[in-house]
């Protein structure tokens, strides 16, 4: 019986610490994407409590009313085979459940994958983000500019990412503008995000890595439009141009510190040609145009990479 | 020199040399006390030759419990080092070749022994059988698992751990990015052990569906051995998909193949994707049996039939084959798009409800009962809460869209551990308590099995709740550390408190062996529990040939019946019993396969063909071997009745 009320406790615990006064970085949400998936997580969260309550009841009362110690000792318990109304709302009710969820999975995941809600009609700034051992490299090919462990964004502007590695899968996260994405080697995954609000977020590689995989982290800044211009500008004047010397020795296993360099790594080491962009997700021509034109610019680098195999696979995809 | 630098531990520790140590003085201890007590024939005789199910089974159990502590001794470890902001103890290589183990240790050889071991002693009674199928073929199964263990657990002391998680992800389980042995440890040792696993699966599906005590329809097999039916075909089905990705994996990592690398071709997520597609269905491999044992264990102490027994099968049954549709939710976060997550979250949540149905029908099995708290009935009971919250969050990360935010996080962590201890550990400790007796003719003390019991029960949920706070808190999963600002560290700290608590909870569970083995009394009859099923209808210890004469089964609960209801069990005279004869070669051949395993690790390729011809010939000794088995004469089976009889009036 003591059990019960140890997991009743600390079930009320959990929730009283979710709902407490310091917001846990998922339920607090600074972006579209990860308002959605909050509101998603709040829901699931309160139809299953009353599951586990409803569960946790049945449970204490049948133990409290028939447990043996209160019997009479010439009790003896029925045979009782099953019962059709019984066994078709044990199986009802759940069904029920699961339907309710599917059809606010389903909306969800396709929220998720498009680009965000209310940012539309407004133009993506595209970053390529990609993982080495155990860093992360932002490409912003329309300002021509490259970080490395740190990323700018403006508020108000829908974000796409496009997501690579140099190595291990890693997988992309910075919990308060949604949820993560893996970045592998042999192709590019997009991930739609936006921020609602300025402010410093947490972002990092959450898919193990190997050793240094626990610092595998970078910070985020969201900001007004005019003041990312006049970053932008500022990276422009005062940043080294990246060479691709500089960009392999980036690329050796270790940690680094911020950097910022103009220019990107596109240009000599173009991410790969595989493109695994879900179907039905939001506006999906439009985007694959865009990085069309782009490998088309590039393309007389594609030789360089060690990827160039994979081009069969993104004509069948851009054409 | 380069030949014996690979042998090295890459990044030896005290805590490295003081197990070498502790296994060489272990070793000599082991063969020093066999030597002295001229133990060697006994143990070659009763144990290493052995084809009885029963003493297999307990071979078995014995590895489980020792994996056990190995594994645990893991767990500890990882909490401790996490249990403080920036703390030192373990390096980033040490706590990620912890963290590998754990897994490792935990899944293949804690748990599937486990399972196994209750299996092959419990199944062949239940059903009224003499024994399994293939009684050789079990042999090798076991020494198969048991040598896969011992090699895994080498690794330790010899080349290096595996540092790249239990499910050893490509590419960075790749040749190039883990270049010491470990993985290639990890690809032999599950490879040999999972061989095992699959002979298992197959001789159980035999062993179930044909040698059943006449009267025992399918519809009537107790609901253990139905549970281990459904196993055994979910084995069958999904070890190959392992076996062919080991296979694939060992060639990227030993003879440059190109299947899973970065480059030249190969495909990151491929290996992902074969791992989960055997991965998801183990999952029901292992809680399947479990729902076995906590159906046979409510039955009995609610003092109820089972309710519901038809939906029981038929849940099970939608289980099984819903389990090998449901893999993509490991990575929902692969970017493959809305609809395919969409398809793979429904069918995912859809497994809750035959899950659900499940519980439903333990509750009312309950219902109107007459509720006795043993040992086992508290896991049971105790499982069906604690395994209800790790269910439902199941169902939260079956989200998909959700699951981009809880993925890789300690929420994972915690849902994944709230569903396998209670549901698999739980269960385990009820079915060993239960089968105790059965199995070693004396129980177990309850008063110290309640003790461990609330240590464990209690700190399952102290270690494992805080978790689901500090991963909706970002904190990542297999991090070695991380910052005082995060604020992770007083999660971290109550986890640790908890694992220690279920440390001192199994640190009980062994004294009650001793002490129960030392103080128990032996007196303790055929049917201490006043139980349901046939296992409980032969006698203490269990005589070689299970039942002096085969039962004659009415209904799921024959014993039940013959002790209420006047059914007949024993109906017949007695007759010559014929049985398997004892046989080295499992043994032998498996000890060529350790050879073999060991020596691919190393790329030693001399030895492994010699031990490869070794299998073979030993298979080739098998193929021609004239055993027809031998027969137990009415005399001594009737000896051997009364001395069972004689023992249990003392």
């Amino acid at each position: 019986m003591k059990m019960k009320w140890v997991m009743l406790a600390s079930l009320f615990t959990l929730l009283a610490v979710l709902t407490g006064c310091e917001p846990l970085l998922v339920l607090d949400p600074e972006g579209p994407q990860a308002q959605t998936q909050a509101n998603v997580i709040w829901i699931s969260i309160a139809i299953m409590s009353v599951i586990v309550i409803v569960v946790f009841a049945m449970l204490a009362y049948i133990l409290y009313k028939y447990r043996a110690s209160k019997q009479s000792d010439s009790y003896e318990p029925p045979y009782i085979k099953g019962n059709v109304i019984v066994e078709s709302l044990i199986v009802g009710i759940p069904v029920l459940i699961v339907i309710v969820l599917s059809v606010i999975s389903v909306q969800s995941n396709y929220k998720v994958e498009a680009t965000p809600e209310g940012y539309e009609n407004d133009e993506p700034l595209v970053v390529y983000a990609s993982s080495s051992d155990w860093k992360w490299h932002f490409s912003y090919p329309e300002q021509d500019i490259e970080t490395v462990n740190y990323l700018y964004v403006p508020t108000d502007r829908p974000l796409e990412f496009r997501l690579y590695s140099y190595g291990p899968i890693t997988s992309f996260w910075i919990p308060q503008l949604g949820g993560q994405k893996y970045a592998m080697s042999d192709m590019i995954t997009t991930l739609h995000l936006a921020a609602d609000n300025a402010g410093e977020f947490m972002g990092r590689n959450a898919n193990f890595s190997g050793e240094g995989f626990a610092e595998n982290t970078f910070s985020v800044e969201a900001m007004p439009q005019q003041e990312f211009n006049d970053w932008v500008k500022e990276v422009k004047q005062t940043a080294d141009p990246l060479t691709e010397d500089k960009f392999n020795e980036l690329l050796e296993p270790g940690h680094l510190g911020q950097l910022t360099f103009t220019g990107t790594h596109l240009e000599f080491n173009p991410p790969p040609q595989g493109h695994h962009e879900g179907h039905g997700a939001g506006s999906e021509g439009e985007h694959n145009d865009e990085s069309s034109s782009e490998h088309d610019a590039h393309g007389e680098h594609e030789s360089d990479s060690g990827h160039a195999d994979e081009t069969e696979e993104n004509t069948e995809h851009q054409h | 020199m380069d030949f014996f630098e690979r042998f090295l531990i890459p990044h030896p520790s005290p805590i490295i040399y003081a197990s070498m140590a502790a296994i060489v003085l272990t070793t000599i201890a082991i063969i020093v006390g066999l030597t002295y007590f001229k133990k060697w024939g006994y143990l070659w005789r009763e144990w290493l030759t052995t084809v009885d199910h029963k003493k297999i089974g307990i071979m078995y159990l014995i590895s489980a419990l020792l994996m056990l502590f190995r594994g645990g001794v893991d767990a500890i470890m990882m909490r401790a080092q996490t249990s403080m902001p920036e703390n030192t103890l373990l390096d980033a290589q040490h706590y990620n070749e912890i963290f590998s183990t754990h897994g490792v240790v935990m899944i293949f050889f804690m748990a599937m022994g486990f399972i196994i071991a209750l299996m092959n002693f419990v199944i062949p009674l239940q059903i009224g059988a003499r024994d399994v199928a293939y009684p050789r073929l079990n042999a090798v199964s076991f020494w198969l698992y048991f040598m896969g263990a011992m090699l895994f657990n080498l690794s330790f002391v010899i080349g290096g751990s595996p540092s790249s998680g239990w499910t050893s992800y490509f590419p960075l389980a790749g040749s190039e990015l883990s270049p010491s042995v470990g993985t290639n440890y990890y690809m032999l040792a599950l490879q040999i052990s999972g061989l095992g696993t699959l002979m298992t699966g197959i001789n159980f599906i035999v062993t179930i569906l044909k040698m059943r005590a006449p009267g025992m329809t399918l519809m009537k097999m107790p609901m253990f051995t139905w549970s281990g039916l459904i196993t055994n075909i979910i084995i069958v089905f999904a070890f190959p998909v392992l076996t062919v990705a080991l296979a694939m994996g060992t060639m990227d990592r030993l003879f440059g193949t190109n299947f899973f690398t970065t480059t030249d071709g190969g495909m990151d997520m491929l290996w992902a994707n074969l791992f989960w597609v055997w991965g998801h269905p183990e999952v029901y491999i292992l809680i399947l049996p479990a729902f076995g044992i906590y159906s046979e264990v409510i039955s009995t102490f609610a003092k109820r039939n089972l309710y519901g027994y038809n939906s029981m099968v038929a849940s099970m049954v939608v289980i099984s084959l819903l389990s090998f549709v449901v893999w993509v939710h490991h990575f929902f976060t692969m970017g493959q798009g809305a609809m395919v997550n969409s398809i793979f979250s429904i069918t995912t949540m859809a497994i809750a409800i035959p899950t659900g149905i499940k519980i439903f029908n333990w509750l009312l099995t309950l219902w109107k009962g007459k509720i006795v708290f043993t040992v086992p009935m508290l896991y049971s009971l105790a499982f069906i809460p604690i395994f209800t919250i790790g269910g439902v969050t199941g169902v939260m990360l079956g989200m998909s869209a959700a699951d981009y935010q809880y993925h890789n996080t300690m929420f994972l962590v915690a849902h994944f551990h709230l569903v396998i201890i209670p549901g698999v550990v739980f269960a385990m400790l009820a079915g060993l308590t239960y089968w105790w007796p059965k199995m070693f003719g004396f129980m177990l003390n309850e008063r110290i099995g309640k003790w461990a019991f609330s240590f464990i029960s209690i700190g399952t949920c102290v270690a494992f709740f805080p978790m689901f706070i500090s991963g909706l808190d970002g904190q990542a999963r297999r991090m070695y550390t991380y910052s005082e600002s995060t604020g992770f560290g007083i999660w971290n700290m109550i986890s640790f408190i908890g694992a220690i608590g279920l440390a001192i909870g199994f640190i009980l569970i062994v004294y009650n062996i001793y002490y129960s083995t030392r103080y128990a009394s032996r007196d303790v009859g055929d049917d201490p529990w006043d139980a349901r099923s046939l296992e409980w209808a032969t006698h203490n210890p269990v005589p070689e040939y299970n039942f002096a004469i085969t039962p004659h089964v009415n209904s799921s609960q024959a014993l039940w019946d013959s002790k209420k209801n006047g059914h007949t069990l024993f109906r017949d005279g007695l007759k010559e019993i014929h049985m398997p004869n004892n046989s080295g070669v499992p043994f032998v051949m498996s000890v060529f396969f350790f050879i073999f395993g060991f020596s691919f690790i190393f790329s030693m390729w001399i030895t492994v063909i010699a031990s490869l011809i070794g299998i073979f010939a030993c298979m080739l000794h098998r193929s021609f071997e004239n055993d027809h088995g031998h027969h137990i004469s009415v005399e001594e089976i009737k000896r051997t009745e009364s001395e069972v009889r004689g023992a249990k009036n003392e």
